[in-house]
């Protein structure tokens, strides 16, 4: 069996490596599909949600059927790389907006101009993440950020009104009288990935802070190691998700958890009355919050009608009309200032998220662009630097900008 | 000629399953490796070759040195007591008694755990605030430990977690490696005024040195490559403080939203150099003891 020689052993190894690399690369079809992928970061959403029926009656009125995905949002970046790859992207794809220049950059993205989608009706703030040098990629499905919860019960008992506190000054004096009172200030993450990054971004840009100089928004980072040294936080939040966070939240021991928009559903389940305050910036008012939500976009396909049909999908799934049922599921905030005014006429409490929504900031704006999440990872490293004790807080944020590459 | 061809015809798919499974995905790395590939390159192709420069871009990272060191320590502290542990159980089964064959298989859950599960389990015990290991601690006295958020500890816990999971492997292996060493040689011994102690450390240790040897190699490749485990308990953190080499390799390819594809498949090659240089060791070892 081994004596066959040699050139003929190659051979019949070349034709098997030939034959590999052939059926990986089949010829792309240049005619439209009868059916059209779309892929999504919502897996908590089954076939029978509204907002697969929603994708599915956009689908029927731009004439194709639909095959919807849905994939974990952190693995869907390298998921639609791939793909790209191999030429197999999906026709519509609903994507984290801090993703959205990063698949800009790798070409991934059909601009709005050239498959008819407009962003026009959405908050010029919301806009900015998938804007890149004048362009727009995708229309914003609805927006969420991050505010401060708070228990009624542990504030009142410790003598504190919500009302009050308007800057980090007051905060911790409120946080310095819960502890009196015996129960736990408050809850957030600091984990090492980018949960981390976005929930320090509203002290980071609270206190004056620029993400093209890391060390400016030093006070941020000293206000949250005085949290831990002085017991106002648990040393648990270097670990901590944002579903871990809630989760200690919602033991109802804390006054306070920075946690987001997607929580108002499990608030009203956590079994104790709550409230919610925008996050306070250093001197007062609130601070800008980082956005966060998904873009619906159009990626490139080998012919043009495909693209145009995928936009007519992505403009439907997107239309104030519809995307107010998707939002509501989602417990979003709409990106059409006039649909946020519906939302909060049929919600009061909304009321907090909507200004939230307004001061913030995404992320990848600023023209940042795909030099975020260079700034973003060794950023959540200074944090856990700092908040553990291995660096002092401006030491690490120094370090922490000679990275920035 | 027809036996021949039919030698090749049962050759192929042994052949086809080693190119599509080994070969294309391990040059797709080393290629991957030694290319700068951005998102646009990755996506359009194009990437140009650009040597060794991935590599001096990792070993010039402050992180190779702390990965590298995590490394060697997570695996060679799991496996050592993965090893004692594993065999002393062996040992104490292999008397056979009652109930042993029920004992032996509760003692196989940890294997069967998804690994999910098991290192989820050991974070929730672990947490700081609300974990029932900081509780036992506070009911004897002792104060709090930060195991999974100090950089002190989150080596030491990841370890713990992973020395537990792996010592059913080690039980199970060397267990059946005791089964093969003949009841005659224990017989002699015995005949021969041999102590339990002597008995094991002259009869049973020698003898099982083969079983022990593969043990160890596949349980040295196996942690090397630990990712889960890590990842799930402490994300390599907290600031780096448990990252191993197959965490940082995963880091820099998917654990930020610019995939580094080069940089990571780098780390990804010097960890397989890692272990093909064990398995040469292996196979050394194995063969000066067989020409003995």
């Amino acid at each position: 069996m081994f004596s066959a020689p040699v050139p003929a052993r190659l051979l019949a190894a070349l034709g098997l490596v030939v034959s590999v690399a052939a059926c990986s690369s089949t010829p792309a079809t240049t005619a439209t599909p009868d059916t059209f992928s779309v892929w999504d970061p919502y897996p908590q959403f089954t076939a029978e949600s509204e907002w697969v029926k929603t994708i599915e009656k956009c689908g029927t009125e731009a004439g194709v059927k639909i095959q919807r995905q849905a994939y974990d949002t952190t693995d869907l970046t390298s998921k639609v790389l791939l793909a790209a790859q191999q030429r197999t992207a999906p026709q519509v794809l609903v994507v984290d907006n801090p993703v959205v220049s990063t698949l800009v950059e790798a070409g991934v993205l059909k601009a709005n101009s050239d498959v008819g989608l407009d962003a026009g009706q959405v908050s010029p703030n919301l806009v900015a993440a998938g804007t890149v040098e004048g362009q727009t990629y995708g229309v914003p499905i609805g927006a969420n950020t991050l505010a401060l919860y708070y228990n009624k019960a542990v504030l009142a008992a410790a003598g504190v009104d919500p009302a009050s506190v308007k800057d980090w000054d007051s905060l911790n004096a409120a946080l310095a009288k819960v502890k009196a009172a015996g129960k736990k200030g408050i809850t957030f993450s600091a984990i090492g990935t980018e949960e981390g990054t976005f929930q320090f971004l509203p002290w980071f840009w609270g206190a004056g802070g620029k993400l093209t100089d890391l060390p400016s928004g030093k006070a941020a980072l000293e206000l949250w190691k005085s949290w831990l040294d002085n017991g106002y936080a648990p040393n648990s939040v270097v670990n901590n998700t944002q579903t871990t966070s809630w989760q200690e939240f919602a033991t109802g021991e804390y006054a306070f958890a920075e946690n987001g928009t997607w929580q108002l559903g499990n608030a009203k389940k956590a079994g104790f009355e709550y409230g919610v305050i925008a996050i306070p910036a250093r001197t007062g008012g609130t601070a800008p919050a980082p956005t966060g939500g998904e873009f619906v976009t159009v990626p490139a396909q080998d012919n043009k009608d495909t693209e145009a049909k995928a936009g007519r999908i992505g403009s439907c799934l997107t239309a104030p009309d519809k995307v107010l049922a998707a939002d509501t599921a989602l417990t979003y905030i709409s990106a059409v200032p006039s649909v946020q005014q519906q939302q909060v006429s049929a919600q009061q409490d909304l009321a907090v998220w909507v200004e939230a929504v307004k001061n913030a900031k995404g992320r990848t704006g600023d023209n940042l662009g795909t030099k975020y999440p260079k700034i973003s990872q060794p950023l959540w490293g200074a944090v856990q630097a700092a908040l553990t004790g291995a660096k002092a807080p401006e030491a690490a944020l120094r370090d922490a900008q000679a990275a920035v590459k | 000629m027809r036996a021949r061809l039919a030698g090749w015809a049962f050759l192929v798919p042994l052949v086809a399953y080693l190119l599509v499974c080994y070969a294309y995905p391990l040059f797709t790395n080393v290629d991957l490796s030694i290319r700068g590939y951005t998102v646009r390159s990755f996506v359009h192709g194009g990437a140009p070759l650009v040597g060794f420069a991935n590599y001096a871009v990792v070993f010039g990272d402050p992180t190779f040195r702390t990965a590298l060191l995590n490394t060697v320590l997570f695996t060679l502290v799991s496996l050592f007591f993965q090893y004692t542990i594993g065999l002393a159980a062996a040992l104490f089964f292999a008397r056979g008694f009652r109930l042993s064959a029920t004992l032996r298989a509760l003692f196989l859950v940890p294997w069967l755990l998804p690994l999910i599960v098991s290192a989820s389990t050991w974070a929730w015990l672990l947490n700081s605030e609300s974990g029932l290991v900081n509780a036992a601690l506070k009911v004897v006295g002792l104060g709090p430990v930060n195991w999974l958020t100090s950089p002190e500890w989150s080596l030491v816990s990841v370890t713990i977690a992973n020395i537990w999971i792996g010592i059913p492997f080690n039980l199970v292996v060397l267990y059946s490696g005791l089964q093969n060493i003949p009841r005659e040689v224990y017989e002699a011994s015995s005949l021969d005024g041999a102590s339990g102690w002597q008995t094991f450390w002259h009869v049973t240790f020698p003898l099982l040195r083969p079983v022990s040897a593969i043990t160890l190699l596949l349980g040295l490749v196996y942690t090397l490559k630990v990712f889960d485990v890590i990842w799930i308990m402490t994300k390599g953190g907290p600031s780096g403080s448990s990252t191993t080499l197959a965490t940082w390799s995963y880091e820099l390819g998917f654990g930020n939203m610019l995939p580094r594809f080069g940089p990571s498949a780098a780390v990804g090659n010097v960890l397989i150099l890692i272990a093909v240089i064990a398995g040469l060791l292996y196979i050394r070892v194995q063969r000066r003891q067989e020409l003995a």
